[in-house]
């Protein structure tokens, strides 16, 4: 569930020979623990919608999981790519109004505009609206729209060894840009306001506690696909070719890769998370508006990610849930003590923690050691084998590696 | 034709307002591979700073105000580059998130110790009005914008090009190693790089006091675009600071101008995705050896 690094770290360090064989061998592998809280984390899932008040808590607790299948993506791109993405705003939000027109237009009837349109004095169809009254075109839109959007621009910044810091700000730009538009084309997309007043959403009645049930295990039953799809990405050549990128990506062209072709693929699989994520999200807040696609939600969703641990897809799942939980938890009675503690939250994440929740006990694992040096402890070692790997930390206590920084790649590319 | 060439001094003024703004990040961007989100609060900072001496001294102390808020953001930011950027050298992407930490911090400092609205400096009584110019309009407070943008850039083109610390500067940004071996205190000369880039965003802030109610998200509004100024200039040019600032504020008064607001912004960020295509790294690079 760790980063994938420490994944291959720990599978040759499982210290049980193969060859002893049995139920036991089987069953009780390094990754038990994991399979375990795998099981429980499913099982609650299951409870969830039976034990919480489908009025109020799992409506909110939809939106947490509809941020954690957003945040799905991020890690990928950002964690294991290194691809830093401001913007997944733009693209919950093509998810979103691609979901949200075919709502609207449900809800209007056959040859009726929305509502909103005839107040802003629209009283045609525009054409761009005319193929969302199909349910299938909609989802389609949710899927394509984010890979077009994504390709074109990885394909064109990517391609020019725009990177780093650079693309985050670019993808952060347009997003701005994308926001003022929506805002911008009252009579088309609502303006400000966005879409809602949605009754239903395919056949599921938003009013009432068994429809709130159904969509809370349509979201959790996409998440969990979109993990384990992702997952299996994570583990495979590409992903391996990802992570390489991130960390020497002239090495991986001079060894006839292209990267390119690579982060863009990365870059519009995180886009089309997102692009699910925002469009499940419509039907369970009833709304979709610029406001939740804005800079400031788009830069919150990384930093959820960051406080789960962004090398680790089960970490950004962990992270929208818990700092979205906190955030209602919190910013209802103490507005201001939230933005504080928000703040706070980015810089000590950023400073003591980067690999997040998800990374304590592997820090903890590599820290104490250094820590202990540092002091000046020596620790009883066994006497390993002749030849193994070195188990102690280089000397001098030099600081633990953090994955995709602190390599004279990373410093250049600013 | 009027409405055409009364675009020309909003798109200077926009232009001046962002080379302010983007001159202090494009130095400490270069030079330090920092991006502070928290530019933008200095710029608030900045603008804070005219409106409390103004309250406590009277109408005519905006010119007052330049140096002060030069002096107090200038300090904000050395603090900050002393207790957090210092630690993350080589992490740019981690100083852009805690920095955005930083700015949320500071946002929410002024909402609760000054004023959660918008408060509004009076501009003295010579920058109120304008003159006609064969029938374009022409503002008094977008001229001296235009004049203070024009008289930093002069300020710190003569401090690099001219002076021992400006040499130094140019040298860490030019080859951090090869300047720390040959006898130059980086680290010191990253803090006053940082002050300097900080005070400039504290003067963009007075300059902004002139043209607008100023509020606590008044720094969120601008530091995308200075961001795309540095983008687009080239890291640590002033030349390309200067050119990309104006030839932004230009598009956007102008693109606004013939579609319309909302519009403007995408087709602007097209033109500058298009831009880099031909020059990835801006328009101005430092040339060196390393491969990235």
């Amino acid at each position: 569930m760790s980063a994938p690094v420490a994944d291959a770290a720990e599978a040759p360090a499982a210290g049980k020979p193969a060859t002893s064989g049995g139920w036991r061998a089987r069953v009780v592998t390094p990754q038990l623990p994991w399979r375990v809280v795998f099981i429980v984390v499913l099982a609650l899932g299951l409870l969830a919608p039976f034990v919480l008040d489908p009025a109020f808590r799992l409506p909110l607790f939809t939106k947490y999981l509809c941020y954690a299948i957003v945040g799905v993506g991020i890690a990928l791109a950002w964690g294991h790519g290194g691809m830093l993405t401001l913007g997944q705003g733009l693209f919950v939000g093509l998810g979103g109004y691609s979901m949200g027109m075919y709502l609207k237009l449900h809800e209007a009837g056959p040859g009726n505009v929305p509502d909103f349109m005839s107040w802003s004095g629209v009283e045609k169809l525009p054409a761009f609206w005319e193929p969302f009254r199909n349910p299938v075109v909609a989802i389609i839109g949710v899927i394509v729209l984010p890979i077009i959007v994504a390709t074109v621009l990885g394909l064109l910044v990517f391609r020019q060894r725009v990177r780093g810091a650079y693309f985050a700000i670019l993808t952060q730009a347009l997003t701005a840009a994308f926001v003022i538009l929506l805002i911008g084309q009252q009579g088309y997309t609502g303006g400000t306001n966005g879409l809602t007043n949605f009754g239903s959403f395919f056949g599921i009645n938003l009013f009432e506690a068994n429809g709130q049930r159904k969509l809370y295990f349509v979201t959790a039953g996409v998440l969990l696909v979109i993990f384990l799809l992702l997952r299996l990405v994570v583990a495979s050549r590409f992903g391996r070719l990802l992570l390489a990128i991130r960390d020497g990506e002239d090495r991986v062209r001079f060894l006839g890769y292209d990267p390119t072709v690579i982060k863009t693929i990365a870059f519009a699989i995180s886009a089309v998370t997102a692009s699910v994520g925002g469009a499940l999200i419509v039907p369970v807040v009833g709304i979709i508006n610029p406001g939740m696609l804005d800079i400031v939600p788009s830069i919150e969703l990384v930093i959820a990610v960051a406080v789960g641990g962004r090398y680790s897809l089960a970490g950004a799942v962990i992270g929208a849930v818990v700092v979205n939980w906190a955030r209602t938890n919190f910013s209802e009675d103490y507005p201001s003590g939230w933005t504080y503690f928000q703040g706070a939250l980015f810089i000590g994440v950023i400073a003591f923690l980067p690999r997040g929740i998800a990374g304590i006990v592997p820090q903890v694992r590599d820290g104490v050691p250094v820590l202990l040096k540092r002091l000046g402890i020596t620790l009883p070692t066994r006497s390993g084998p002749p030849g193994g790997p070195p188990a102690a930390p280089p000397p001098g206590g030099a600081p633990v590696l953090i994955p995709g920084q602190g390599t004279p790649e990373a410093k250049e590319a600013v | 034709m009027n409405g055409f060439l009364n675009q020309l001094p909003i798109g200077l003024s926009i232009g001046a307002v962002l080379l302010l703004a983007a001159l202090g990040l494009t130095f400490t961007f270069g030079q330090m591979g920092v991006i502070n989100m928290a530019h933008g609060e200095f710029i608030m900072v900045g603008a804070y700073t005219a409106y409390m001496l103004q309250d406590w001294a009277g109408h005519e102390a905006v010119l007052a105000a330049l140096p002060v808020a030069f002096i107090v953001a200038g300090l904000f930011g050395v603090i900050l580059e002393r207790t957090l950027i210092r630690r993350f050298y080589g992490r740019p992407l981690d100083t852009l998130l805690l920095t955005w930490g930083v700015s949320l911090i500071l946002q929410q400092l002024v909402r609760d110790l000054i004023d959660n609205r918008g408060v509004q400096v009076v501009a003295p009584g010579w920058l109120i009005g304008g003159a006609d110019l064969g029938g374009i309009r022409i503002p008094y407070n977008r001229v001296f914008i235009l004049g203070l943008a024009v008289a930093c850039l002069v300020a710190i083109w003569l401090y690099m090009s001219r002076t021992p610390a400006g040499r130094r500067m140019r040298a860490v940004m030019q080859n951090r190693e090869l300047a720390a071996c040959s006898a130059v205190r980086t680290d010191r000369v990253d803090q006053i790089t940082f002050f300097i880039g900080s005070g400039l965003a504290g003067v963009a802030g007075v300059a902004l006091t002139l043209v607008g109610t100023i509020s606590p998200t008044l720094g969120t509004k601008y530091i995308v675009d200075a961001f795309l100024v540095v983008v687009v200039g080239g890291l640590g040019q002033l030349r390309g600071a200067l050119i990309a600032a104006f030839a932004l504020g230009m598009l956007n008064s102008y693109v606004e101008f013939w579609t319309n607001a909302s519009l403007g912004k995408v087709l602007v960020f097209v033109a500058i995705v298009a831009f880099l295509q031909a020059r990835p790294q801006g328009m101005f690079v430092l040339r060196s050896r390393a491969l990235t």
